[in-house]
């Protein structure tokens, strides 16, 4: 699990500040809770180009698919959401 | 950590670190030409931070209006208030024509005007005839030019066959006994496995530094990393006091809020609900110039008379122009205070901070695109094999400030300039020179350090440390005391990296030792920049001094060059002959 997790950070890594921490604060506060389709759903957003990411996350436009619009939604509550868990490194900073 | 000797190597004629427009313009010079072109990047390329570039590249294609290069010349000098080297400048202006129709042919999307061509949008800092009215200079693709660009020669590249080390980490360089670069030491950061790239040529295109401040518009990624080692390797850095700032980023976050927030008529407040900028710019107020605002917002704060819990931030105020103006007009203002903020600012005032943006300074570089740095014959000759290009490059063409539309194009034109100047190196040093154990021992110890076991402190606790020490002592606000101290703080914040300790210690995705990587490299471009900015006593584009406010061209119209051994400065002189035209005199920089 760590393992994955440190690996999605790397994915969570991209060209754009607002990606950036839109996406690594879900990694570090929501991503242990997903079950195992959730996971690979994250997976599956994290294999977009960072322009769409940045249009769905700001909310420009939606995702077709349900379950991506959905994981959507869920990273944007997790950003004005207080802090559930103490955080991991990277997180702790930001 | 394996010995020097048990590593892989791999050869390659021309080798690329970074993945963003001037690694790829020049990775597709090269692979045009069949070179065998290695590019690495610690992220996949297109998550190259190009691909946050809205604005445009300026050409004076004059599609729009009349244009020439001579003018954007003249502005581009002007604009870096007069420390631009004006021979590099002329290339950048005229060969931003060529550039602008080579990227079209490539296939960048750019917007068109009614009659088919190239639509070209006005910027700030844009004149026609050496001063007079409004020029429209600046080619864009919609609101996405940079990820169009990015794309497009990434897409080039594949086609071309270019090598690419996607999530390899650059560690060091490598040079020889007579200094000449050879390659590089990479880490594959999945496996965690070293390997030695051996090159004949190495181009550091590893953008910006923006990390270095707490508030900062700047992706993760943008840690200096090119910048650091060409300090590690002897080159010094040029120019890095000079950093710009833009005066309303989100509080806390770094995103910037457009000036057109304050352009509708938005303004700012203090903790006292006081409207602060009529006290500094009567006149002018909110529409002051970009470091008055900065200065001003950050006194306010220093004197206390900050906003919320910690006083840490101002306010800006929009909520008076009326929901049609701020989500009509604003959208993109909107979408980031409902998605960061939780706020809707037609109705509640955004909290503001100035945010770090973009850095004019960097590895000093001749127009070729070859490293300079000084030696026996002079400030700048060229170290072998070694070039950089774009954010992390200092060539100079934004000296102390760079203009709008100015960056995407400085990229561009370098990277192109680095290949060109690459294909003839090559052709003439055919060869491989010979590496030894020697020579990569000290890029593996960098490697070996951070292996070291034991209890100490966090990278992530050393990291906001710093980052909250570059932005107190060495932001918009700086004068000689608290600069002062900045760097006694940054130097003793420097011994404390060498008791940071990881916890993990495994091999593959360990991206905690990717950031601790990335943090000595910070270390080293936050002092490169302290140092820098105590020791210009002078005022000048970016870099405004609170107890010198005027330019000194007498003292100061040089160049600073910051080495890391013994933390010294040196200097040398703006280059101010243009290679065919009249050089431009210093003037007083109004608008």
């Amino acid at each position: 699990m760590e393992r994955q997790i440190q690996r999605l950070r790397w994915q969570c890594r991209r060209g754009m500040l607002e990606l950036d921490l839109l996406l690594n604060r879900f990694l570090d506060q929501r991503y242990a809770e997903l079950d195992s389709a959730g996971s690979a759903d994250f997976e599956r957003l994290l294999g977009y180009q960072d322009q769409i990411l940045q249009d769905w996350l700001l909310g420009q436009a939606v995702p077709a698919d349900p379950a991506l619009s959905r994981l959507v939604a869920a990273i944007q509550d997790c950003m004005l959401e207080g802090p559930r868990t103490s955080s991991s490194d990277a997180g702790a900073e930001r | 950590m394996p010995a020097a000797h048990s590593l892989p190597h791999r050869h390659f004629d021309a080798l690329i670190i970074g993945a963003g427009g001037a690694g790829l313009n020049a990775a597709l010079r090269l692979a045009a030409a069949n070179l065998r072109v290695a590019v690495v990047s610690k992220v996949f390329p297109t998550r190259s931070h190009t691909v946050a570039a809205q604005g445009g590249v300026n050409a004076a294609l004059a599609n729009a209006l009349p244009d020439n290069w001579h003018w954007h010349m003249f502005d581009t000098v002007k604009g870096s208030d007069y420390l631009g080297d004006q021979d590099a400048i002329e290339t950048m202006c005229r060969e931003a024509i060529p550039t602008v129709y080579e990227l079209e042919h490539a296939g960048v999307p750019f917007s068109r005007l009614d009659n088919g061509k190239i639509y070209q949008r006005a910027f700030g800092g844009q004149s026609q005839n050496f001063g007079g009215e409004q020029a429209a200079r600046t080619c864009a693709a919609a609101d996405r030019t940079g990820h169009a660009i990015l794309h497009t020669l990434y897409q080039q590249n594949l086609r071309a066959k270019t090598h690419f080390f996607d999530e390899y980490f650059a560690v060091d360089l490598i040079r020889d006994d007579e200094g000449v670069a050879i390659g590089a030491l990479v880490l594959d950061i999945e496996s965690g496995e070293p390997l030695i790239i051996e090159a004949k040529t190495t181009l550091l295109a590893t953008g910006g530094y923006g990390q270095v401040f707490r508030t900062n518009t700047n992706a993760f990624i943008n840690t200096g990393d090119g910048m650091a080692m060409a300090l590690r390797a002897g080159v010094p850095l040029q120019d890095m006091e000079f950093y710009q700032f833009h005066p309303t980023g989100v509080a806390g976050k770094g995103m910037l809020i457009t000036e057109g927030a304050r352009g509708e008529g938005g303004y700012l407040v203090n903790g006292e609900g006081e409207r602060f900028m009529e006290r500094y710019a009567p006149k002018a107020r909110d529409l002051a110039s970009r470091d008055m605002v900065s200065r001003s917002i950050v006194t306010e704060i220093r004197e206390g008379r900050g906003c919320g819990p910690n006083k840490d931030y101002v306010l800006l105020k929009v909520d008076h122009l009326g929901a049609d103006v701020v989500h009509h007009r604003l959208p993109g203002i909107t979408d980031i205070c409902r998605v960061f903020l939780g706020i809707d600012p037609a109705k509640e005032p955004i909290p503001v901070f100035p945010t770090a943006h973009y850095a004019m300074g960097g590895i000093p570089t001749d127009r070729h695109a070859r490293v300079v740095a000084p030696a026996r014959h002079g400030p700048e000759e060229v170290v072998p094999g070694l070039y950089a290009a774009g954010e992390c490059a200092c060539v100079s063409v934004h000296g102390a400030n760079r203009l709008g539309g100015n960056s995407l194009l400085d990229i561009l034109v370098f990277g192109r300039a680095a290949g060109t100047d690459i294909l003839s190196y090559v052709a003439e040093h055919p060869n491989h020179r010979p590496m030894r154990d020697a020579h990569i021992e000290p890029a593996i110890a960098r490697l070996a350090r951070w292996e070291r076991q034991g209890e100490g402190e966090r990278v992530a606790d050393v990291k906001a440390e710093l980052r909250r020490l570059m932005e107190d002592h060495c932001g918009v606000f700086r004068d000689q005391p608290t600069m002062a101290e900045g760097v006694e703080k940054l130097k003793a914040l420097r011994e404390r990296v060498e008791g940071v300790r990881l916890r993990d210690h495994s091999q593959t995705f360990n991206t905690a030792r990717i950031e601790a990587l990335e943090l000595d490299n910070l270390v080293d471009v936050g002092m490169a920049t302290m140092m820098s900015a105590l020791h210009r006593d002078e005022s000048r584009g970016a870099h405004s001094r609170v107890d010198f406010p005027e330019r000194d061209d007498e003292r100061w119209m040089k160049h600073s060059l910051y080495l890391r051994e013994g933390d010294r400065m040196d200097y040398k002189p703006v280059r101010t002959k243009p290679l065919t035209v009249e050089s431009f005199p210093p003037k007083p920089r109004v608008y």
